[in-house]
């Protein structure tokens, strides 16, 4: 099949919708390796979009590529736990055996090897993604059979399966992960509410949806019980979920959406993925759930890029509800309730995790955050009421459809109700999965993943909160320490100036660019990280860094670029020493680097020799003055 | 109408409902500052130099609807301290010469640098490599200077109808392009009689062989600090209560 056929075949799948550009591009990409500038001028033809358009949205995401990336593209996951675990050393290595520099491509063209944002095997790391697809436990004889199979240019299907094989690392389960619901008894009960005719309900006037006059009461019961439940969301900004679908099921519209919002990427969290791995029917039923309350006829799941193994396992459990009559036209027989769920993925940008930066990906666009009001409950999806939850929102919402609010409010504590799935890694004996009730203390969770000389923690990633020892009595919880699920742990023998540098430089990658503050100021954070690193800071860049976090404050456009800072400002008062000791003691020195200038001419001239050097002579002169 | 008010540094500021603070302040007379702002466009709040406080929460004045009794506060020194921030940070971005530059007198990136008493750039430069597109017949792109304010993208789009510019990358990689597979405006359908050719803030899209034609020192913002210019900011009807 040549590339013309290709892209026509992929187009025609996906009925020339351009908004379906992002499951274009990834598909055609699957098949012809890259997007040349012809593929993109094709494919906005194909669309009927400009093509600047195309291109704009294929030059936001990682993982779309304009230029040739090789037969086989290696991305070491590098987020601080899998360079704990001695990610750089190993793909250095990596490097070597293949001839070739990290981030470039090899002189044959054949591969090229890179670094790319936490893929969420925090648990069994050191990760890498080969042509997106995703093998954990790195060590330094896969490196080397890996570059053997590479070039001999073994198809991946050859490799050993074992290498692609994801743990889930399940320790400690509760209602969520534990659930032993059927598929279809959370979405029978509430259709039974409806027809209880006992039951009184706050909002059940109104049809679940417009087209269909209805006296249901099931989705005006249901949505009770979710109020009742006090379900905040999951995903880190703590809505209530009642409040939610509540605005969505009350905005006028001619379609409404359901999304789950699977772009679980905040570095240290995973336990999507698990849920998804183990729970996906719950999720959907959930999902099914908020389509009833809300009368949404459409849902979908934005599946993070790096989760794309998960695309077959996701829509065979989709196929197989179809066919029990859980998704589909009339569901369970109830004339009128049509809802169906699609998996779309993601092509790594963390921004995509705000909630309009999704919807506005899923438009098949660039994944840049939205001016709110108007928000997605009412104008979202195709400028539908949309609802957006998290994966276990969604999770939790079946459990509490299938038995009731007041159960689920006999979990967790009076404020935050029911369990929250922490994603534990780094210095601990037993990374993986824990789902505690609400309320448990940092201590108690540190002991039980067998933490020892634990020095900090940091709760909800780099946007979350570092904290140290003398706060580990402290409780996971929305009113006192609230969390989307990271949990990664260092020991004393670990540098906290090293762990922010990681998730500074993090930041930097991941800003959308949107807004000035955002786009330069987090670049700038790097610069100034890197600086401190090199040995030439002083305490005017720690001025610096809070100066640049009250800008990113006061002006950045979302929670990307106010919480960019976090890092810093947690560490710089637990951790001062940390960026002290790397400190010069003058008040300035300049960022300019007089020696590493001159590297390009010693390159050139094949010198490393004392006189080729500033400041050694420098420094010498200094000493013996 | 009978129309409601709001304060702005404690002066009243009417208000018809659909109008944005920064529409309202500007139609009452009132500057604040801003680069991506245009009356005639859609609000876009990207550059984020129009940084107020509202009811003592930061918030984006071109895009915040007003509402009665907002306390708005703009001209404070804590607020005026960022946005000088802001503008530095666009001058380190980019390439920004401004002694060379044809739109120097002109420039609203420089005006609003004056205005705001920018006296260095106070960040590292990023000196980005940004290689001029000088294949057009008429018009010359200096892409050193863009602030990706994303204006000549609106209105090539929504008033040309030809979607010349869209922008790629991200973050700090993030760049002005062209509608073209070549990536060469030549190879556009792109005018000079294009709106999008006459709303460039900076020097970016650079009308040829008629460069320097008014001295500098005789220039729109060098008789008069940009702030004065507050009358031709004022909106016009069709930009207020529109969604982007």
């Amino acid at each position: 099949m040549n590339d013309t056929d290709a892209i026509r075949d992929v187009l025609s799948r996906h009925g020339n919708d351009g908004t379906r550009l992002m499951q274009i591009l990834r598909e055609t990409q699957e098949v012809l390796g890259w997007l040349s500038p012809a593929t993109l001028t094709a494919i906005a033809a194909g669309v009927n979009w400009p093509r600047a358009k195309v291109e704009g949205t294929a030059g936001f995401y990682s993982f779309f590529h304009t230029e040739p990336r090789g037969k086989y593209r290696v991305l070491w996951s590098d987020n601080i736990t899998d360079r704990m675990l001695g990610n750089m050393d190993l793909m250095q290595a990596m490097c070597q055996k293949l001839w070739l520099e990290p981030g470039h491509l090899s002189e044959d063209g054949l591969v090229s090897v890179d670094t790319t944002s936490c893929t969420g095997m925090c648990d069994q790391g050191p990760a890498v993604l080969v042509n997106y697809r995703a093998i954990p436990r790195m060590t330094l004889q896969r490196v080397e059979q890996m570059a053997e199979l590479i070039r001999k240019e073994a198809p991946m299907a050859d490799w050993p399966a074992d290498w692609f094989a994801i743990e889930d690392n399940i320790r400690r389960a509760d209602i969520l992960l534990g659930c032993t619901m059927l598929p279809g008894d959370a979405m029978k009960v509430s259709l039974a509410r409806g027809s209880a005719p006992a039951v009184e309900t706050a909002s059940n006037e109104r049809s679940f949806r417009e087209a269909v006059h209805s006296s249901d009461a099931g989705p005006g019961a249901t949505l009770d019980e979710i109020k009742k439940s006090g379900l905040r969301g999951r995903g880190g900004a703590g809505f209530t979920t009642g409040l939610k679908w509540e605005a969505c099921r009350n905005a006028p519209a001619q379609t409404r959406y359901v999304i789950c919002n699977a772009d679980e990427g905040e570095p240290g969290t995973f336990k999507d993925r698990v849920l998804l791995t183990r729970q996906p029917d719950l999720v959907f039923e959930g999902m099914t759930v908020a389509a009833y309350v809300t009368g949404a006829s459409k849902g979908y799941v934005y599946l993070r890029g790096e989760y794309r193994y998960l695309l077959e396992p996701l829509n065979s459990v989709l196929a197989g509800r179809r066919k029990a009559g859980l998704l589909g036209k009339n569901i369970l027989g109830r004339a009128g309730f049509d809802f169906d769920i699609e998996v779309h993925l993601g092509a790594g940008a963390y921004i995509c995790g705000e909630e309009s930066a999704l919807i506005e990906s899923l438009e098949g666009k660039r994944g840049v955050p939205r001016n709110r009001p108007p928000f997605p409950v009412t104008h979202g999806f195709l400028d539908q009421p949309t609802v957006v939850n998290n994966v276990e929102t969604f999770a939790a919402a079946a459990m509490i459809a299938g038995r009731g609010g007041d159960w689920y409010r006999s979990f967790g504590t009076a404020k935050s109700a029911g369990t929250k799935i922490l994603s534990i890694s780094g210095d601990c004996e037993r990374p993986g999965i824990y789902e505690y009730p609400f309320g448990v203390s940092v201590r108690q969770v540190l002991e039980e993943c067998g933490a020892k000389n634990t020095q900090a923690v940091q709760i909800s990633g780099p946007s979350g909160i570092c904290i140290s020892p003398k706060e580990f009595g402290r409780c996971i919880a929305f009113e006192d320490i609230p969390t989307a699920g990271a949990f990664m742990v260092f020991d004393q023998s670990r540098d906290i100036f090293e762990v922010v540098r990681n998730f500074v430089h993090f930041f930097a990658h991941e800003s959308c660019g949107f807004c000035t503050p955002c786009r330069v100021g987090t670049s700038l954070l790097k610069n100034l990280m890197d600086k401190i690193a090199a040995g030439h800071g002083t305490h005017y860049d720690l001025k610096e860094i809070q100066q640049l976090n009250s800008v990113l404050q006061i002006s950045a456009h979302c929670g990307l670029g106010h919480t960019a800072c976090n890092p810093l400002v947690h560490t710089l008062e637990r951790f001062r020493p940390a960026y002290e000791r790397r400190l010069k003691s003058l008040d300035f020195e300049p960022a300019f680097d007089l020696d590493a200038a001159l590297s390009h001419s010693r390159q050139m001239t094949g010198r490393d020799d004392a006189g080729a050097h500033l400041s050694n002579e420098l420094e010498t002169a200094a000493e013996k003055a | 109408m009978m129309s409601a008010t709001f304060t702005i540094d404690g002066q009243e500021v009417p208000f018809t409902p659909g109008q944005s603070v920064m529409q309202a302040a500007l139609s009452a007379g009132v500057f604040i500052p801003h680069l991506c702002y245009h009356p005639e466009f859609r609000p876009h709040g990207s550059c984020k130099l129009c940084t107020v406080k509202v009811n003592g929460r930061p918030a984006t004045s071109c895009t915040l609807p007003a509402a009665a009794g907002m306390d708005v506060e703009s001209n404070t020194p804590e607020i005026l301290d960022k946005r000088r921030a802001l503008l530095q940070m666009l001058l380190v971005e980019g390439n920004h010469f401004c002694p060379s530059c044809e739109k120097s007198g002109n420039c609203k990136l420089q005006a609003l640098g004056y205005e705001l008493e920018v006296f260095t750039p106070h960040f590292n430069q990023f000196y980005p490599d940004r290689p001029v597109d000088a294949s057009h017949p008429d018009v010359l792109l200096d892409f050193n200077r863009c602030i990706l304010c994303e204006l000549c993208i609106r209105a090539s789009a929504e008033v040309d109808g030809k979607n010349v510019f869209a922008l790629s990358g991200r973050g700090i990689t993030k760049h002005l392009i062209v509608n073209a597979e070549s990536g060469k405006l030549a190879d556009t359908n792109f005018a000079l009689t294009d709106k999008a050719a006459q709303v460039c803030p900076v020097g970016v899209i650079l009308e040829k062989r008629v460069g320097f034609a008014v001295p500098i020192g005789q220039r729109h913002y060098d008789a008069a600090p940009f702030s004065a210019h507050v009358a031709e900011f004022k909106p016009t009807p069709e930009s207020q209560g529109e969604r982007s």
